[in-house]
């Protein structure tokens, strides 16, 4: 990911904020000029909620080089309360136990860094919220 | 008045036990234990740092005072382990909580007092009339080199305050710095570990600041220790604050709440600040409550805090410092410890 493209995205990676559509009522993250849903192009802001529930997930053993400390990791496709999905990576707890369904919470942390001399990317993973809450 | 009107603070939940570093360099666990009270310490993720846990303590704060984070004037952060040698770690913060664009940012940096520091600053520039808000940080991930004592406490987290002039959860009764040039501590820009005076590092250093701060601020406010209901030390490891307290005539009663450091190490900036936290996590309306900080090099920060009828509403907005701190922990080896601090060199 080019800096300026980092850069560009710092509202919806760094603060979470989306749109949802005037026309249908689709929660756009991150928010698009033309609603993938209708078509239409009004909308107002929305800033996702910090909870989130797993649609999906998958557990990385061949990671990329930027990830090669991390794996294996889980990552997984998440719907905020809002609606919106994305792909985030689950942390703080044994990859294998992530699945649909489970309950997690948004917490910022440190991306990737691009390469040894390149800027720090940040934004939000995914938490589980039971094993935090069970064990609390 | 001015004084605090939002707080929070964040712990990672890595920890390694001081036994497991003690095995792995052949020493005894319990010299490390029985010495200098530790037990274990946090340990930061490989994608957490002092601007991550900046931005979560930064917005338990938000969500405790209430307020538009916009309408915050300035922030600083106060760190020994900014992720950007340049581009300081408060532009990312600002952008992440929402402040700005229209703030006042820099980061500060006095080893371990460099969290009061930024707390000193930004309390005066809401009394002032400067700025409506402001946001003081200590956060720190520092690092102690492998086999040296430090590597016992140097640990991970933080604490974020709001200061403002209205609906204050704590009154900030007076202040006072007490600072010299004494080089018990510092590390040489390039250098990846700090170096240390070792035995200098205690009576010249550590002792001689806290104790003439806080001496100083009592003096100045007319208070004796048993007007406290709290009092909070900087914690480079659990003896020196538990025996610095003592000679100022505090209780361990006094101390048992702020004392976090025998289960989260030693976090630096992050230290002092987050004692605070955890005591104004319990604290009721008209405590009084003492905080001394303390950063090599040297100087000492001394706070006199009390609290009042808001705060008990605003505690549960937010994450409690002993719920961090007793909350699910995972445990890891040394060998993982030195992967998650970069203690290995990889090929790029
Ligand atoms: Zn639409």
């Amino acid at each position: 990911m080019p800096s300026p493209r980092y850069w560009r995205e710092v509202p919806s990676r760094l603060r979470l904020e989306a749109a949802r559509c005037s026309g249908c009522g689709k929660v756009n993250y991150p928010p698009r000029p033309i609603c993938p849903g209708c078509r239409g192009k009004e909308s107002e802001p929305v800033t996702l909620s910090k909870t989130a529930t797993i649609i999906t997930s998958t557990v990385i053993h061949i990671a990329p080089d930027d990830f090669l400390f991390e794996a294996p990791y889980a990552i997984a496709i998440v719907e905020t309360p809002e609606g919106a999905r994305f792909m985030a990576q689950v942390v703080e707890c044994d990859p294998s136990s992530v699945g649909p369904g489970m309950d997690v919470s948004l917490e910022f942390r440190l991306i990737r860094k691009e390469a040894r001399s390149g800027i720090l990317c940040y934004g939000f993973k995914a938490v589980p919220t039971a094993s935090w809450e069970a064990q609390s | 008045m001015a004084g605090i009107i939002g707080y929070g603070a964040f712990i990672p939940r890595k920890r390694i036990t001081a036994e497991e570093i003690a095995r792995q360099w052949g020493k005894d666990p319990e010299t490390i234990r029985k010495g200098l009270l530790l037990e274990e310490k946090s340990v930061p993720g490989i994608d957490e740092d002092t601007i991550t846990i900046s931005v979560e303590a930064g917005a338990d704060a938000i969500t405790r005072a209430g307020i538009d984070p916009s309408k915050i004037g300035a922030l600083y952060i106060g760190s020994e382990s900014h992720p950007y040698a340049v581009k300081p770690s408060g532009t990312i913060v600002i952008d992440a909580l929402g402040i700005g664009p229209e703030v006042h940012v820099a980061d500060f940096e006095f080893a371990c007092k460099a969290g009061s520091e930024a707390m000193f600053v930004s309390l005066g520039l809401v009394e002032s009339g400067r700025v409506e808000y402001a946001m003081g940080i200590g956060a720190d991930t520092s690092q102690g080199a492998p086999d040296d004592a430090l590597e016992f406490s140097a640990s991970a987290g933080g604490a974020a305050f709001i200061f403002g002039k209205e609906n204050l959860l704590v009154d900030v009764l007076e202040t006072y710095s007490f600072t010299s040039d004494t080089p018990d501590f510092w590390r040489r820009e390039g250098e990846f570990y700090p170096r240390h005076g070792g035995r200098f590092t205690g009576e010249p250093a550590y002792f001689k600041h806290v104790l003439s701060a806080t001496r100083a601020i009592l003096d100045k406010t007319g208070l004796k220790p048993s007007d406290f209901r709290f009092a909070v030390f900087h914690m480079p490891n659990g003896k020196f604050p538990q025996q610095a307290g003592k000679k100022l005539g505090f209780t361990q009663e006094q101390m048992e709440t702020g004392w976090i450091v025998p289960t989260m190490g030693n976090t630096y900036s992050g230290s002092s600040p987050t004692g605070l936290a955890a005591i104004l996590d319990v604290a009721e309306p008209d405590d009084l409550i003492l905080m001394t900080s303390f950063g090599s090099g040297a100087g000492s920060d001394s706070f006199v805090f009390k609290a009042t009828e808001l705060l008990p509403g605003r505690q549960p907005l937010g994450r409690t410092v002993r719920s961090m701190l007793d909350g699910p922990k995972h445990y890891v080896t040394y060998g993982q410890y030195a992967k998650l601090r970069d203690k290995i060199i990889v090929n790029e």
